[in-house]
């Protein structure tokens, strides 16, 4: 049976680069895939792209590439990644001139554009699925509308022979699942081995994430080498069979224990784990040890795709501002609860305009709350404050973390480090669009 | 016992939702883990945090539950005051949950 090897060369837009240069160069792998668009990277990028038409793609697009496209073109390893953001046409110019800057010769770059679909959105009678508002009514804060596509034109650029398939937003897993129908020839309504294509996409997008990071617990859950942890490997067949494994000598672990908690990240209904391609069921999933840091998975399946596709809206929400100081020593809990008093009734007398505020005192209740946080019962050494609130403008914002910086010479004795910060937020909400109304779009370039 | 003497936990984040996974050690104490960890108790040990419903899906071919919670992350991720805005700590204080010991 014919079987492929697929890396994956990041979890996330800032991700280490040398486990993807590692892959390259001793992963034997066939493709590797760069996963680095989080929910709200390509609206932020879109404002780039709005400045400069050559910007608003991925900031690391140009270190990633110029670390692995000799291995990869040396291997003949094909690169599939959606560091196209907002910008995937610039992307894949930036990729064929650092090709040319190393004298690689002949690689075929594809750029897969049609995920933005803000104007779509903007003249159709759409709603906002989290509030049911109309979109109509956003129009004005509206900065940025983006479909997940499919795994399809994908498919179609390495069928053309692309080396390097650049995409915007693409469904995670499609990233991953398009050189599985490519290679093995599956068809598009093969929704039992699509879902079994989509699980391999799922646990390999957020890299180390299941081989080992993101896991370590001394004591409990202990796994060595995470300073050099190796990214994950997988071992798929046409019948969609698969091994999760990474490169020998790497850090890190590949066991049934980092798969399974993998395997439920960010998943909702194990059995209706909506893509693009296909509703994947992953409720009878089982993983079984074949050997040091291999891991069989095996009982994925899936029903036939959505009609819809999700769209990623990103919009001017708010502005948030917010400050911290410190303080340290006996009394160090009585200061900080009484700078945070203080805080408060100064906002409230020089009439800061918030909507929503926060006063946390970190290392005592500021992850989890009052009330899960007082279980120790034991006064910290230290505390810091941390005011932060939502207003309407950013100068508004600006006044949250004044108030926490004039503590220095207004409020408990021995504040220290202080720090303060105000910003524009660009939140995200989603919509559904008959899935007709994206229109994917690729362009080829030579290097 | 604790929670965290026979299972292990991630958090995910999506939007307003978080959802966290608790994962038996040896599959044989996934039935205990089922029996006494609720979503019921769940949305209690978290009523400050989670706003909306929670909903738990069972996955027995791995011994895990996988817990579903809606308004929990301060309106969402990428808009929320919260230092940790994705939730991601929640996982830990899960696992601080009482359970019974196993019966001998």
């Amino acid at each position: 049976m014919k079987t492929i090897r697929i890396g994956s060369g990041a979890g996330y837009s800032g991700d280490r680069i040398e486990p993807a240069v590692e892959l390259a160069e001793k992963g034997d792998i066939r493709y590797l895939v760069f996963e680095c668009l989080a929910e709200r990277t390509i609206a932020i990028a879109q404002g780039a792209k709005l400045k400069d038409p050559t910007q608003g793609y991925d900031p690391l697009l140009a270190e990633r590439m110029l670390a692995v496209l000799r291995p990869c073109h040396e291997k003949g390893i094909r690169i599939v990644t959606n560091m196209g953001a907002a910008n995937p046409a610039a992307a894949a110019a930036k990729t064929r001139d650092i090709a040319r800057s190393l004298g690689l010769e002949g690689l075929k770059i594809a750029a897969v554009s049609g995920d933005d679909v803000l104007e779509t959105l903007k003249s159709g009678e759409h709603r906002i699925e989290e509030t049911g508002e109309p979109v109509s009514a956003m129009a004005g804060k509206l900065v940025s509308a983006n479909a997940y596509l499919g795994a399809a034109p994908i498919v179609e650029a390495l069928k053309a022979g692309a080396d390097i398939v650049i995409t915007g937003r693409v469904a995670d897993p499609a990233l991953f699942l398009a050189p599985q129908i490519f290679e093995f020839g599956w068809s598009m309504e093969d929704w039992d081995r699509l879902g079994k294509g989509t699980l391999v996409g799922h646990l390999l997008e957020c890299a180390g994430q299941i081989t080992g990071g993101y896991f370590a617990d001394p004591g409990v859950k202990d796994v060595a080498g995470l300073a050099r942890l190796g990214f994950p490997i997988a071992e798929v067949g046409e019948d969609g069979s698969a091994v999760i494994t990474k490169v020998a000598g790497s850090g890190g672990a590949v066991t049934a224990a980092t798969c399974k908690e993998q395997l439920l990240y960010e998943i909702h209904d194990p059995a209706a784990y909506f893509t693009p391609d296909v509703v994947a069921d992953f409720s009878q999933v089982r993983f079984t040890r074949e050997g040091p840091d291999r891991v069989r998975v095996a009982g994925a399946t899936g029903r036939p795709r959505p009609a819809t596709l999700k769209v990623s809206v990103g919009y001017r929400d708010s502005f948030i501002g917010e400050g911290q100081i410190s303080y340290a020593g006996p009394g160090a809990l009585a200061r900080g609860r009484l700078a945070l008093e203080i805080v408060r009734e100064r906002l409230a007398l020089t009439g800061v305009e918030a909507t929503e505020l926060r006063f946390d005192l970190i290392g005592v209740d500021s992850i989890h709350g009052s009330a899960l946080s007082t279980a120790g019962g034991q006064e910290p050494y230290e505390v810091r404050v941390r005011v932060v609130g939502r207003t309407g403008s950013l100068k508004e914002a600006q006044r949250i973390g004044n108030e926490v910086e004039t503590l220095y010479t207004n409020g408990p004795a021995s504040g220290g480090g202080a720090t303060k910060s105000a910003k524009d937020v660009v939140a995200m909400l989603s919509a559904l669009l008959p899935r007709e109304l994206a229109k994917p779009a690729i362009e080829f370039m030579e290097a | 016992m604790k929670l965290r003497d026979i299972a292990h936990s991630r958090t995910g984040d999506k939007g307003d939702i978080s959802n966290i996974s608790v994962i038996a050690f040896d599959e044989a104490d996934y039935p205990l883990i089922e029996a006494h960890v609720t979503a019921e108790r769940v949305k209690a040990l978290f009523h400050e945090v989670v706003h909306g419903e929670v909903v738990r899906y069972a996955i027995p071919s791995i011994g895990a539950l996988n817990f579903v919670m809606r308004q929990a992350l301060g309106g969402g991720v990428t808009r929320s005051l919260a230092l940790d805005a994705h939730g991601k700590c929640l996982a830990s204080a899960l696992l601080d949950l009482e359970v019974p010991d196993r019966a001998v």
